[in-house]
């Protein structure tokens, strides 16, 4: 009989699989292929900035959504990655020249801090590794501590703070408040704003997202993934079982950290600037009520949340400029008291259902559908019946 | 017989209250014994500096002769001490054979654990805990759907997973109906036979149900007596803490 059930099992994960990889291809195609065929370019530019926030999306849902810390300090790493690139790009100049705005504080050699950002691979691993040490260093820091809930997101939102300010501050190494401009500059000798550079950072958008999703998906299904969610759900009991949450934590922490930084280079492309004011506390916020949106735990939910308040900002700040805000407000506020999973989380756990019983094709079910519909269950009914 | 947990003049102290007071306490290898005692006798305070969740003041607590001082939750754990919360805390989000898998992991570090599988050996340990606990055919449901007893159950089961040598329960009994009370005391029966076990019960019927070796007496943090379930019951000083003081 156990048998039973688990090939029944198997074959509805088989199912499940199948789906899912028909939906992944699906909108790859959509995204990457027919999309920048129809729409125009500045049109396309904003739909690969909305993606790139996707991901940081995703990487918040792994923290908050599946390990329970709800981080306000993301635009840190996002920042980090960004810089990173932004650095690189600023560096696309004749031998012995410095970026421009070093001349307006009278710095005459390359701070030493530019120097490895010469480097294209470097700079690569630099955005990644960089904010995933950082948010390492921080999340070991808390962590061992056994600081938790509340106190982490105001610890989390005060390093915010404390990056925000310093970088606003470093007139002579990073440009302050002015930030440094991707727009004018050249990678691999070709004028980032061109048409032909960001369709490529569009494509290049959207295959991170996609293997930065499939990352996610494989750390989120398994043990660890599972462990996750039990410290989540219970960290002295983890505690109690033999495991140490610190180290969990941190390592995931850090992947969370490292995926803002790729989110944050691509978004920096995309946009033209990075200015601290990436960093600003409304922002890192903004991130989180995207996956509260979408449906926290649910990383596909990430995703949907992200697209659909960023589309629903550009088209309400196009036609109501004034009250836009107000929108955003109000939509946050309905999420909260009348969808507390997210949109994805009232999909499966009530709309899939009422949706597949009005269209006819299930059965009314008279208690738990997971009772119902258990093939063991089943099994164990149509016994009795026979008796 | 070896002692597998010795406990010398152990005193906690929260800001002066003395929660436990220069207790004495040992536990024979494969022993089942009960502690009872009433409302704020330190019976979980005991069992929290047991598992390394409080430090004691005073004294030391050693588990198969090792001192348990300042080392962290999870590694006394790992050393074979398994602990049963008062409210049954299972993982509600996951499946029940997920929340035996979870604990029935060999290397609990984190890289194991990211890129290991569950071997055979672990896949058969989860399925034989399931039939122990009468939880197969409910293996692939969500904790969450479960009864408050199957709750129980569960996480003795996941106790037990852990492959601890002691079992310290923190009263199995709470909440569950007369019937459920007697498959946990039937289940706790049948695990003292390879496992040492510390139970924290108020259920007087239960205790008796469960009771083969001694009782221990908690009161205001120190060693009432001890003894047999029937000796205890008719100690005088026992019926003095349990009904109240008796008029001078």
């Amino acid at each position: 009989m156990n048998n039973e059930t688990g090939i029944a099992i198997k074959k509805k994960q088989q199912r499940n699989k199948l789906i899912e990889t028909g939906t992944i291809i699906a909108l790859v195609i959509i995204f990457a292929v027919i999309l920048p065929a129809v729409i125009p370019a500045f049109r396309l530019r904003l739909i690969g900035r909305f993606l790139s926030l996707a991901i940081v999306a995703l990487g918040i849902d792994l923290i908050w959504g599946y390990t329970g810390l709800l981080s306000l300090g993301h635009g840190i790493f996002f920042a980090l990655g960004g810089y990173a690139l932004a650095m690189h790009l600023n560096l696309q100049l004749p031998e012995g020249q410095l970026p421009e705005f070093f001349t307006l504080y009278g710095v005459e050699e390359l701070p030493w801090v530019w120097q490895p950002f010469y480097s294209f691979p470097l700079t690569i691993l630099a955005l990644i590794i960089i904010p995933g040490i950082v948010a390492g260093l921080i999340g070991y820091l808390v962590f061992r501590n056994r600081i938790k809930g509340v106190y982490f997101s105001i610890l989390t939102q005060a390093a915010l703070l404390v990056f925000f300010n310093f970088f606003n501050g470093q007139q002579e190494i990073i440009n302050g408040t002015n930030g440094l401009k991707t727009d004018t500059e050249r990678i691999f000798g070709v004028l980032v704003s061109s048409p032909g550079v960001q369709r490529a950072f569009y494509i290049v958008t959207v295959i991170s997202l996609i293997l930065i999703y499939l990352l996610c998906r494989w750390l989120t299904s398994g043990r660890f993934g599972r462990l996750l969610k039990a410290i989540r759900d219970d960290e002295t009991r983890v505690r109690f079982s033999g495991y140490d949450p610190t180290g969990y934590k941190v390592l995931v922490f850090a992947i969370s950290g490292a995926i803002a930084g790729i989110a944050g280079a691509l978004y920096t492309v995309q946009t033209g600037i990075i200015t601290p004011s990436i960093m600003q506390v409304a922002f890192s916020i903004e991130m989180v009520i995207w996956v509260a949106v979408g449906g926290r735990g649910t990383l596909i939910g990430a995703i949907i949340g992200t697209m659909l308040v960023r589309l629903a900002q550009t088209f309400l700040s196009e036609s109501f400029p004034e009250i836009w805000l107000f929108f955003q407000g109000a939509l946050f506020l309905i999420v909260v008291t009348v969808l507390p999973d997210g949109i994805v989380g009232w999909w499966t756990s009530y709309g899939w259902h009422k949706s597949r019983s009005l269209l006819g094709l299930q059965p009314k079910l008279a208690t738990y559908p997971s009772l119902v519909e258990d093939p063991e269950l089943q099994q164990e009914r149509e016994t009795i019946a026979k008796k | 017989m070896s002692k597998i947990l010795e406990i010398e003049d152990l005193t906690v102290s929260f800001d002066g209250f003395k929660a436990l007071n220069n207790l004495n306490f040992s536990l024979d290898a494969g022993e089942l014994r009960v502690i009872i005692g009433p409302n704020g006798a330190g019976k979980t305070t005991f069992l929290d500096v047991i598992t390394g969740k409080v430090q004691p003041t005073k004294g030391r607590v050693l588990f198969k002769g090792k001192n348990l001082k300042k080392i962290p939750e999870y590694k006394i754990a790992r050393m074979g001490i398994g602990r049963k919360f008062q409210t049954p805390r299972v993982y509600l989000n996951l499946t029940v054979r997920e929340n035996l898998d979870l604990v029935c992991n060999r290397n609990k570090n984190v890289f194991p654990t990211l890129f290991g599988h569950a071997n055979n050996s672990e896949k058969r340990t989860v399925g034989g805990l399931l039939e122990t606990i009468g939880l197969d055919s409910k293996a692939n449901l969500q904790a969450n759907l479960l009864s408050h007893g199957e709750k129980q159950r569960l996480e003795i089961g996941m106790l037990v997973a852990q492959s601890p040598d002691l079992l310290l329960v923190d009263e199995p009994a709470a909440g569950l109906t007369d019937e459920e009370t007697e498959n946990v005391g039937a289940l706790l029966l049948s695990l003292a036979q390879s496992h040492s076990i510390v139970a924290i019960e108020h259920d007087m019927e239960f205790v008796r149900q469960i009771a083969t070796d001694k009782v221990t007496v908690l009161h205001q943090g120190a060693l009432l007596c001890e003894g047999k379930m029937d000796q205890v019951q008719n100690d005088p000083r026992v019926i003095e803490v349990y009904l109240g003081e008796t008029p001078e």
